[in-house]
């Protein structure tokens, strides 16, 4: 058993403090300790994306970070993304669009697409594609995802 | 204005798109133990011994648990399904756990309990086991081989079984024919691979189990495993919640549901495991792996005379549920969408030392649509004839429907002609062929392939699948309840099980409109053996074309009372009740109506002046079986561009028109082709489950299995006509599989055409960059020439060749 960390993390807003194993991977973290299941986990190898997140606004692959990296840190996950009955666009966008399926890979996908929103507002279907790539979907083969993304970006996202 | 044909939202998403979806792996249950696998890392072996000491002293360590331990706890092995009259299969006893000895890489051996996901992972690495290796069997058509290592001692051979069919006189055809072709296909192993993995988790009350798993077949589940754990179905409940993707992947009863069932059974807490992504590849069923050797026979002029098939299918170390059916599911279509007067088809199932194989989206169907439609092209070349004047000339026509084949299978209604046709004017080919001849100047490598396809869907008929049919010990029928509340909403039941096809809204659209309810307020409740009746579940394309009739059924039935309650109430006779714009009025004077909500109220509370002949309530069941299959069809073309300094294909563009019956939700459909499309490139250009000759897996992670990421997929063109089915009220045929089942061969012609100019006269699937460019190279006269795909041979490649997603995807890094 590896010794514990203390973490004081900004969860979707909210300030969470526990003490965790040092080996906890992120992704556990907030879905085993705090409940917040829209997070997923899909391979062992940082490949799928299911487990995308914001910290300190960039996406990251939450299970290739420790919950004790993410101390002193800013997490948003597809729970917070939006507040109330509103919907973030890049939602909306999934939602109209068909963007997805069985829902499995959404979270990750949409949080991913809300950094590449914020990185490049107006992208190309091929810097839509390329920007997804570290996010599997085995649904859709993909083509609502983009017109999803391109939907949302003619939103005028991010807020 | 009636819901269906229109492009409704899904109701399933505001869920899923906000992080409240509901998966397996989300349920925690208060005081839950998880539960870890010790596997074999040998593909065959026999078990010396297992030292459980050191792992049992780790903290948190609730149980550890060998084969033999738990040898009391199982009632019964994990059965395999299909009895094919006249026919014995080899079927060895398969139990979660082994005893003795294991015969695959992954094969479970003992599992760890602990209070946390980490505790138990550490103390299976302090689970010591000695093995013994014995010689492992890895290609089929070696295992056949005299002297080859046995996988199964007791049968003397590996050889499972052989099951043939035949209509017409093949030998006659062949001995008149102008022209023979004949070629031999490999169509490669590979991986479900939703994106969720396998999780089950069981908790056990009082003697009432209940088992929460990503399943696509709650209701067979329960039955199965209550024999395997020894609880009557009723103290068994089996619930299916959100599933994240299934493929076929989770079309099966695993070792892990009954380990899990059993351990909370015997520990009195609840259990959960979870599959990692490598447990995924290693010991969730593969799909594919057939060798085909496959024979057209025509006259000068292109008709097609005979088609026979000799397929070796790998069938792994067990028999799953449906393993050994699998490769002969595609048989009803294996004459393509032409009229063949003779098909003759012979079956070899083959144990080797890997998982074992059953349904992956298509199963069976995409290979036979492989060969067919790669043989055509084949013979067109052979007989110097436009391919795709050969596939007119051989179409059945579309006043021949109903169409008995030579299987004396009946296509239920076609139009291969239209598809085709509209598929061509999607897509300009003259205009295409010069685009090719200008850019091959300039070096650019590009083709065009074409598959004109049709599948067998529905399953469904149980007469002629089930016991007294091809052998499956079940029925096909689907189950529906619909039942209205006092105020007006609906709430249906199916014994379908979606996990991501959309029939919450889907199943919404037909009940609505029958019911006069909008879709909105029609509930759609499936997967959990507490909730509703017997179902089997959502697989083979069936779900809409027999639970959605299903569903139309039961609803016509609450329609009829409702007309019965309404007149009663309005003084009118039933048959003058017409339901219109959502309310059921009297035929002729819309001014006396009523709501649903106003029916369903009285139905509910009912007034005096409803005669007590009229049962209160207003709900009404349906079994539904077909006459017969579903018969979707198809034209697809894909583009390609290779690049011959690397061999790495790449799709340009992909254009379909598909025929699934009429439409309920056409956005749903497009979505299902565009799926099942990827899915097929996948598999033809990167996807490959490889083993090497000592039966380890080198393909155990998404960095060595390609997945297509969307950098590698097309933008689809997808178009289509629509031929109602006559098999089914609603006009409906499948679509969950059609991409699938259409699209490899396309995509392979494609290659082989931009190769054309460069010599290259067959590669085997995938085609990645390493065998593409060794086919150059041959074709040229450099180096020895393609590499063979057959399992067993130290490949020198991980699947697809490359990275599957993130920083390197297949056009970086890998093969290439």
């Amino acid at each position: 058993m590896s010794a514990s960390v203390h973490v004081e993390v900004t969860v979707n807003g909210e300030r969470r403090v526990d003490d965790v194993e040092a080996r906890l991977l992120l992704v556990h973290w907030l879905r085993d300790e705090l409940g917040l299941t829209g997070t997923h986990v899909g391979c062992d190898t940082t490949n799928c994306g299911a487990c995308t997140v914001h910290l300190n606004g960039e996406s990251v692959k939450s299970c290739t970070v420790l919950a004790a990296q993410a101390d002193g840190s800013q997490v948003t996950t597809i729970e917070g993304l939006s507040s109330g009955d509103a919907l973030h666009p890049l939602q909306d966008a999934f939602w109209e669009k068909h963007g997805l399926q069985c829902g499995f890979c959404t979270p990750g996908m949409i949080m991913a697409a809300a950094d590449l929103l914020e990185r490049n507002p107006n992208p190309s279907d091929d810097e839509i594609r390329h920007g997804l790539e570290g996010n599997l979907c085995r649904c859709t083969g993909y083509h609502n995802i983009v017109e999803a993304v391109k939907a949302a970006a003619g939103k005028g996202v991010p807020a | 204005m009636t819901s269906v044909g229109q492009a409704l939202k899904r109701k399933e998403d505001p869920r899923m798109i906000t992080g409240r979806g509901y998966y397996t792996e989300d349920i925690t249950l208060p005081g839950m133990l998880y539960a870890t696998i010790v596997r074999s890392p040998e593909a065959h072996a026999t078990i010396t011994s297992i030292d459980t000491s050191a792992a049992k002293e780790r903290d948190g360590v609730v149980a550890v648990l060998t084969g033999e331990d738990m040898a009391g706890d199982f009632a019964g092995p994990i059965p395999m399904v299909w009895a094919p009259p006249g026919v014995e299969i080899n079927t060895p006893e398969h139990w979660p756990l082994k005893r003795g000895e294991v015969k695959h890489v992954g094969d479970p051996v003992a599992v760890v309990v602990a209070t946390t996901r980490g505790a138990a992972v550490d103390a299976a690495e302090d689970v010591f086991v000695e093995y013994d290796a014995k010689p492992a069997v890895v290609d089929p058509e070696q295992a056949l081989e005299d002297g080859a290592p046995l996988v199964w001692e007791q049968f003397g051979t590996n050889k499972t079984h052989e099951w043939a069919v035949a209509g017409g006189d093949f030998d006659a055809a062949q001995a008149e024919a102008d022209v023979t072709v004949e070629h031999r296909y490999v169509n490669h192993r590979t991986s479900g691979a939703p994106i969720e993995p396998r999780c089950s988790v069981a908790e056990a009350r009082a003697g009432h189990l209940t088992l929460y798993s990503t399943t696509q077949i709650p209701h067979i589940a329960r039955f199965i495993l209550s024999g395997m754990v020894g609880v009557p179905e009723d103290r068994l409940r089996v619930v299916a919640p959100d599933v994240g993707g299934g493929f076929g992947a989770k079309l099966q009863v695993y070792a892990e549901e009954a380990l899990v069932l059993a351990l909370a059974k015997r520990l009195g807490r609840p259990v959960k495991w979870t599959e990692t992504r490598s447990e995924h590849m290693t010991t969730s069923h593969h799909g594919r792996d057939q060798i085909a050797y496959v024979t057209l026979t025509a006259k000068r002029d292109g008709t097609v005379t005979g088609c026979r098939a000799r397929i070796v299918a790998d069938l792994g170390a067990y028999q799953q549920i449906l393993t050994p059916f699998i490769p002969t599911l595609g048989f009803p279509v294996m004459g393509g969408c032409y009229a063949i007067p003779s098909i003759d088809l012979h079956f070899t199932g083959v144990f080797t030392n890997k998982m074992p194989t059953d349904a992956i989206r298509g199963a069976g169907r995409p290979e036979a649509t492989y060969w067919i439609e790669l043989t055509m092209d084949k013979l067109a070349r052979e007989l110097g004839m436009d391919p795709l004047e050969l596939r007119r000339k051989n179409f059945i026509p579309k006043e021949q429907f109903p169409f008995e084949t030579a299987l004396g299978i009946v296509y239920d209604s076609g139009d291969y002609q239209g598809t085709l046709d509209r598929l061509l004017e999607n897509f300009d080919l003259d205009a295409f062929r010069s685009e090719q001849a200008s850019l091959r100047q300039q070096g650019i490598y590009r083709g065009v392939g074409f598959s004109t396809w049709v599948e067998v869907c529905g399953l469904a008929p149980s007469r002629a699948v089930g016991p007294q049919g091809v052998g499956l010990q079940a029925a096909f029928y689907e189950s529906a309840n619909v039942r209205v509340t006092p105020t007006g909403s609906a709430i249906v039941y199916s014994g379908a099980s979606p996990h991501g096809q959309g029939l919450d809204t889907s199943f919404a659209q037909i009940a609505g409109d029958i019911l006069g309810i909008d879709p909105e307020n029609v509930q759609v409740l499936h997967g959990d053996t507490d909730q509703g009746a017997w179902g089997w579940g959502t697989y083979g394309s069936r779900s809409l074309s027999v639970g959605g009739e299903a569903i139309a059924r039961a609803a016509r039935k609450v329609q009829d009372k409702a007309k019965h309650v309404c007149a009663a109430l309005l003084e009118a006779a039933p048959d003058d009740i017409e339901l219109v714009d959502g309310k059921y009025q009297v035929r002729g004077s819309p001014d006396k109506s009523m709501t649903m909500a106003e029916i369903s109220g009285a139905a509910h509370i009912p007034p005096n002046e409803l005669p007590t002949d009229i049962e209160p309530g207003l709900e009404e069941s349906s079994f539904y079986d077909p006459e017969n299959f579903v018969f979707p069809f198809g034209a697809h073309a894909c583009v390609v561009d290779v690049d011959a300094e690397t061999g790495k294909a790449t799709v340009v563009r992909y254009v379909s028109v598909d025929d699934c019956g009429t439409p309920i939700n056409p956005m749903l459909i497009d979505g299902q082709v565009h799926g099942g499309i990827a899915h097929a490139i996948g598999q033809a250009l990167y996807e490959q489950v490889v083993y090497d000759s000592e039966g380890q897996l080198v393909t155990g992670t998404f960095v060595d299995y390609a997945l297509p990421t969307a950098a590698e997929m097309p933008h689809f063109e997808t178009d289509r006509t629509e031929t109602p089915s006559p098999t089914n009220s609603l006009g409906v045929k499948g679509v969950g599989e059609a991409g699938t089942i259409a699209a490899t061969p396309a995509v392979v012609a494609a290659v082989h055409d931009a190769l054309q100019p460069l010599g290259v006269e067959w590669v085997d699937m995938p085609l990645t960059p390493v065998r593409v460019y060794e086919a150059i190279q041959a074709a040229q006269g450099n180096g020895s020439g393609p590499r063979a795909s057959e399992q067993g041979v130290d490949l020198g490649e991980h699947g697809g060749g490359a990275a599957g997603s993130g920083p390197t995807g297949p056009d970086e890094g890998g093969a290439a």
